[in-house]
C-alpha cells in the first residue's frame, strides 16, 4: 500500500494534483495496482473533486498454464519443435558457420594488420612502399566469395521450395487466422468452431503428421503471425490471403507475437498456440462447437448481458448476440487468458477488463462502457458461466 | 556573393553584429556554407533523434515498464527513424558532399549555387515541418500528435480510416519537401563532378570519394522518385479518393511496400556509401599508402549502385511472394555482399605494409571496419530468406541496420568530421576529447546493440512499447538501455569538443594530416574562391606528387 501525489492527468492542467492511495495485489503469475484517486488539490479543487476508484495497471508476469502443460515461452529459434523451424534452424548453422568463418578471418587479419604495420618510432618519417593494388589479389577476393554467395543460395533455394511448396496432406487441420488491431481471431473452416487469442493445434510427431495448415487474412491493417519455435513468420496483410504450414512435435502451449507494427497496441497483440494431443484436441473441438451454456442460473444476467451495447461487437452463440468486431465470447471461459494474452482469465480479471479495459491495455478498441456497479456485476456473472 | 556583387563598407557591416553574421549565412550560396549548415543540421537533429533513441530504452530498461504510454512510443520509433533517415542521413551526404566535391576538384562551388541554396532550405524546412506535428499535428489523441505510423509506414495503417487527422500528413510531406532538396544535391552533384574538373583531373584521376558521391547521386535520382511517387499516392488516397493501397476499397497494400522498398534499399546504400567515401579518404592517409585496387573500389562501388536497385523485396521475405520471387531476391541480396565484401578488403590492402597512424579519425575508421564487417555478415544471415522469416521484424534486424548505419555510417561520419573539422574552421579538434569520444561510444555502442541480436533470436519483435517478464528478453533490454546512455554520454563529450575546439583548438594549418588530395592545398578555412592557384593534377594524388618529387604517382598510373 502506498500514499502518493502526482500531477492529475485526467484534467491536464497546471496546478491541479492527485492523491493517490496504491494498492498492490501479487499472485504468482499476476501483479494488478488499483487504487483510490482523487483529484482537486490545488486550484482545480471544485472542478475535479470527484473521487474515484481506478483500477492503475495489470501486468503479467507469466499467464498461467493449466497443470500438466508445458510452457513454451521463449520463442528461441534454436529450439525448433515444429518442421518449417527446424529446417531453418538446421540452415541457419551452415550460413552462422560460413559468416563465423568469414568473421575470424577477416577480422583476424585487420587485427593482425592494425597491429604489426602501427607506426613505430622508427619508420615515423619514412613513407612505406608505395603499392597501388594487384590484379592477381582482386580477381581471388572477388571469385571466392561468389563461390560462398553460390552455395548458400543453392542452400537457401531448397529450404524455400521444402518450405513454401509443401503439398497439403488430406488429414490436415484447416484454420484461418485473422488478424485483427490487437487481438488474433481463430476459425476452423469445416469444424464449426471460432475463437481467440488462443489457437489450438493436434500434436504432429514424426511418423503420426497431422499438420495445420493456415490460411492467414487481416481485417484491418497489416499484422504477422510469429511463433519462433514452430515457424517464421508470415505476414497477415488485408485484401490478401497468406498461406504457413504447423507440425509441433510437442504439447504445450507456445508463444508468439504479433510482428508487424499495427498501431498503438502493437505490443500486446500475444499469440498463443495450444498444441494439445491427439484426444484432446478432438475434445477440444466437440466442446466449441457447442453454442453456449445458457445457465438458468444467471438468466436474469443474460437478459441484461443480451440488452447492452456489448453484443453490437461480440457473439455469443446460441444467444442474439452476433457482432463481428471483437472476439467471439461463446466460449469465454475455456481461454486461459484476456486481451490477447495479456492477462490470465479469471472471473476476477473479467471483472476489471469489462469495468476499465482502457486502463489495461491503453488504446485498444473496446471502449470504457462506463457501467454502473450492478450492470458490470451481472456482465461478469453471465460471462464467467460461459466455459 | 552578396559581398562579391556590389561593395559593401565592412567597417558598417560589423557594427551591425551578429544580426548581420546571421544574415550572412541565410543569404549565402557559397558551397562551403552550405556544407557547414547542413553539418550542422546533421548534427542537431542526430542529437534531437538520439534523445529519442534514449528515451524508448528507457522506456524498454525493464519489463511491463510504464514510463512511456503506448501512443507516445510509437511516435519515439517513427520520428526517431525517420530523423536519423531524411534529417540525419540524407544532410550527412549533403554536407560532405557540398563541402568537399568542389573542393577536391579543384572548382570554384558547385555547378548550381542558388538551387543548392534552395535545396538546402526546403530540406531543413521539412525537418521544422515534422517537429511541428508535436505542436500542431491533429490525430488520435487531439492536438500535440506526432505521427505514429512507423518510418516504413505500411498501409493500410496510414489510411484515414486507420489514422484520422494530419499528423501522418505532415510525415508525407516532410519527406517529400527532404525528397526535393535531396534530388537537388544528387543533381548538383552529378553536374559538378562531370563538368566542373580543374585542368588535368580525368574520371580515371578523380578523387574516389567524389566517385563514390557521384554513385549516391544516380542512386537517388533513380530510387527516389519511388518514394515520392508513393507518397502523393498516399495523399491522394487520404485527400482526394483514391483507393491505392485503400485494401478496404480494393486497393493493395503491398504495393505500397514495393513502392517503398524500391526506394528503401537503395536508400540505405545512399546512407552508406558517403561512409564508405569516408573511409576511402581516411584509411591511406593514415596507413601512408595509396588505396589499394583503386580501379576495383571504383568498379565496387558502381556495382553497388546497380545491385542496390534489384534487391528491395528482401525486406518483404514475409509478405508471401512466391517461392520463386524470394529465391531471386536471397539471391541478389547475397550477390551484393561480393563488391561489399571486395571494399573491406581493398582496405585492409591499404592498411598492409603501410605505418598506421592512430589519430581519431583513423580510430573512427577502425570502428567502421569491424562493425560494417559485422553488419554485412549479419546481412548475409538476412538474405536467407528462411532465416529472415524468423528474423525480419525482430530486434535482430534493428541489431543489424542500427549496425550498419550507427556502426558504419555514423563512426564514419565521426571520422570524417575529425578529419575535415581542421580545414573547415582551421581549428582542431582535441585528440583527448576525440579519444574519450571514440571508446565511450564503442562501448556504448556494442552493450546497445549486440545483446540485441540475442533479444531477436529469442522471438523479440521490433517496435513493442513493453513486454512481459519470463520470455527471456529481460537481461538483454536492460543492458542494451546501459548502452545507449553511456553513448549519449560519448555524444555530449563529442558536443563539447566541438564548442571548446571552435574557441581554442589547435591552429590547424592548411595540410595538418600530410594528405594528398586537392583540398589540403588551401588555406583553412578556405577562402570564398577556394584556390589562389591550383597545383597541376597529373595523377589521382596531386599533393604526393608535390610533396615527392622524386617518387610521383603519375609514372605509375
Amino acid at each position: 500500500m502506498l500514499f502518493r501525489f502526482r500531477p492529475c492527468r485526467v484534467h491536464r492542467k497546471i496546478g491541479c494534483v492527485r492523491s493517490e492511495v496504491l494498492v498492490f495485489y501479487k499472485a504468482t503469475n499476476l501483479k494488478i495496482k488499483a487504487g483510490f484517486t482523487r483529484c482537486g488539490l490545488g486550484a482545480h479543487r471544485k472542478e475535479c473533486s470527484s473521487m474515484s476508484f481506478r483500477l492503475l495497471a495489470v501486468w503479467l508476469v507469466l499467464a498461467s498454464a493449466l497443470p500438466g502443460q508445458t510452457v513454451h515461452a521463449i520463442g528461441d529459434i534454436f529450439k525448433p519443435l515444429a518442421s518449417p523451424a527446424l529446417a531453418v534452424r538446421d540452415l541457419s548453422y551452415l550460413v552462422f558457420a560460413i559468416c563465423g568463418a568469414i568473421f575470424v578471418i577477416v577480422a583476424g587479419l585487420l587485427t593482425y594488420a592494425l597491429f604489426r604495420f602501427r607506426r613505430r618510432a622508427s619508420n615515423d618519417h619514412v613513407e612505406p612502399p608505395q603499392v597501388y593494388g594487384s590484379n592477381q589479389i582482386e580477381i581471388a577476393w572477388t571469385v571466392i566469395p561468389i563461390l560462398i554467395v553460390f552455395v548458400i543460395t543453392m542452400a537457401t533455394a531448397r529450404v524455400i521450395a521444402a518450405l513454401q511448396d509443401k503439398s497439403q496432406p488430406a488429414n490436415a487441420v484447416l484454420v484461418t487466422v485473422i488478424g485483427h488491431q490487437w487481438w488474433w481471431e481463430f476459425r476452423y473452416p469445416g469444424l464449426n468452431v471460432v475463437t481467440a487469442n488462443e489457437m489450438h493445434i493436434p500434436v504432429s510427431p514424426p511418423g503420426k503428421e497431422r499438420p495445420a495448415f493456415l490460411t492467414l487474412e487481416s481485417a484491418d491493417v497489416a499484422h504477422s503471425f510469429w511463433i519462433p519455435q514452430l515457424s517464421g513468420k508470415t505476414d497477415v496483410i488485408p485484401n490478401r490471403e497468406n498461406h504457413m504450414w504447423l507440425d509441433p512435435h510437442e504439447t504445450g502451449i507456445y508463444y508468439g507475437n504479433c510482428a508487424e507494427y499495427c498501431g498503438t497496441q502493437h505490443a500486446n497483440m500475444l499469440i498463443r498456440v495450444v498444441v494439445d494431443s491427439a484426444e484432446d484436441f478432438d475434445k477440444w473441438v466437440a466442446q466449441q462447437k457447442q453454442p453456449a451454456i445458457a445457465d438458468p442460473k444467471v438468466s436474469q444476467a443474460r437478459d441484461a448481458f443480451l440488452g447492452m451495447a456489448c453484443v453490437t461487437c461480440h457473439t455469443v452463440r446460441g444467444t442474439t448476440a452476433n457482432g463481428k468486431f471483437g472476439p467471439d465470447l461463446t466460449h469465454l471461459m475455456s481461454r486461459g487468458t484476456l486481451a490477447s494474452g495479456m492477462i490470465p482469465n479469471t472471473a476476477g480479471t473479467v471483472f476489471a477488463w469489462v469495468g476499465h479495459p482502457q486502463a489495461i491495455k491503453p488504446g485498444n478498441l473496446m471502449p470504457d462502457m462506463q457501467l454502473n456497479d450492478k450492470e458490470l456485476e451481472q456482465v461478469v456473472s453471465y460471462l464467467s458461466t460461459l466455459r | 556573393m552578396a559581398s562579391v556583387a556590389y561593395p559593401v563598407d565592412e567597417r558598417s557591416v560589423k557594427a551591425l553584429g551578429l544580426p548581420s553574421a546571421l544574415h550572412e549565412w541565410v543569404i549565402t550560396v557559397d558551397h562551403k556554407r552550405l556544407g557547414i549548415m547542413y553539418m550542422i543540421m546533421t548534427l542537431v537533429f542526430f542529437m534531437i533523434a538520439g534523445s529519442l533513441a534514449v528515451a524508448m530504452r528507457a522506456q524498454l530498461s525493464i519489463p511491463n515498464n510504464t514510463l512511456i504510454p503506448p501512443e507516445v512510443f510509437n511516435r519515439l520509433f517513427t520520428v526517431h527513424g525517420t530523423t536519423m533517415v531524411f534529417f540525419v542521413g540524407m544532410p550527412f551526404f549533403a554536407a560532405l558532399a557540398n563541402y568537399l566535391v568542389p573542393l577536391m576538384i579543384g572548382a570554384r562551388d558547385m555547378a548550381f549555387p542558388r538551387l543548392n541554396a534552395f535545396g538546402f532550405w526546403i530540406t531543413l524546412f521539412g525537418a521544422i515541418l515534422l517537429y511541428s506535428s508535436y505542436i500542431a499535428g491533429e490525430g488520435l489523441a487531439g492536438h500535440g500528435t506526432a505521427p505514429d505510423v512507423g518510418w516504413f509506414a505500411y498501409a493500410p495503417l496510414t489510411e484515414r480510416a486507420f489514422s484520422r487527422g494530419t499528423s501522418t500528413d505532415y510525415w508525407i510531406l516532410a519527406i517529400v519537401l527532404s525528397g526535393i532538396g535531396s534530388t537537388i544535391t544528387a543533381i548538383n552533384v552529378f553536374a559538378t563532378a562531370i563538368c566542373l574538373r580543374t585542368k588535368g583531373m580525368t574520371l580515371a584521376k578523380m578523387p574516389l570519394f567524389v566517385w563514390m558521391m557521384c554513385v549516391v547521386s544516380f542512386q537517388i535520382l533513380v530510387a527516389l522518385p519511388a518514394l515520392t511517387a508513393g507518397q502523393v499516392m498516399l495523399l491522394m488516397d487520404r485527400y482526394l479518393g483514391a483507393h491505392f493501397f485503400d485494401t478496404q476499397a480494393g486497393g493493395d497494400a503491398v504495393l505500397w511496400q514495393h513502392f517503398f522498398w524500391f526506394f528503401g534499399h537503395p536508400e540505405v546504400y545512399i546512407l552508406i556509401i558517403p561512409g564508405f567515401a569516408c573511409i576511402s579518404e581516411i584509411v591511406p592517409v593514415f596507413s601512408r599508402k595509396p588505396m589499394f585496387g583503386r580501379i576495383a573500389m571504383i568498379g565496387a562501388t558502381v556495382a553497388i549502385g546497380f545491385i542496390s536497385l534489384s534487391v528491395w523485396a528482401h525486406h518483404m521475405f514475409a509478405v508471401g511472394m512466391s517461392s520463386q520471387a524470394n529465391t531471386f531476391f536471397a539471391a541478389s541480396t547475397m550477390l551484393i555482399g561480393v563488391p561489399t565484401g571486395i571494399k573491406i578488403f581493398n582496405w585492409l590492402g591499404t592498411m598492409w605494409g603501410g605505418h598506421i597512424r592512430f589519430d581519431t579519425p583513423m580510430l573512427f575508421c577502425i570502428g567502421f571496419l569491424f562493425q560494417f564487417l559485422i553488419a554485412g555478415l549479419t546481412g548475409i544471415m538476412l538474405g536467407v530468406a528462411p532465416l529472415d522469416w524468423q528474423l525480419t521484424d525482430s530486434y535482430f534486424v534493428v541489431a543489424h541496420f542500427h549496425y550498419t548505419l550507427m556502426g558504419g555510417t555514423l563512426f564514419a561520419l565521426f571520422g570524417g568530421v575529425y578529419y575535415w573539422f581542421p580545414k573547415a574552421t582551421g581549428r582542431m579538434l582535441s585528440e583527448t576529447l576525440g579519444k574519450w569520444h571514440f571508446w565511450l561510444l564503442v562501448l556504448g555502442f556494442h552493450l546497445t546493440f549486440d545483446p540485441q541480436h540475442f533479444a531477436g533470436m529469442l522471438g523479440m519483435p521490433r517496435r513493442i512499447y513493453t513486454y512481459a517478464a519470463g520470455r527471456g528478453w529481460e537481461g538483454y533490454n536492460l543492458v542494451s538501455s546501459v548502452g545507449a546512455a553511456t553513448q549519449g554520454i560519448a555524444i555530449l563529450i563529442f558536443a563539447i569538443n566541438v564548442i571548446l575546439s571552435l574557441r581554442r583548438g589547435r591552429v590547424a594549418g592548411n595540410d595538418p594530416w600530410d594528405a594528398w588530395s586537392l583540398e589540403w592545398a588551401t588555406t583553412s578555412p578556405p577562402a570564398e574562391y577556394n584556390f589562389e592557384t591550383l597545383p597541376e593534377v597529373r595523377s589521382t594524388r596531386p599533393l604526393w606528387d608535390l610533396k615527392h618529387p622524386e617518387d610521383p604517382d603519375w609514372k605509375f598510373e
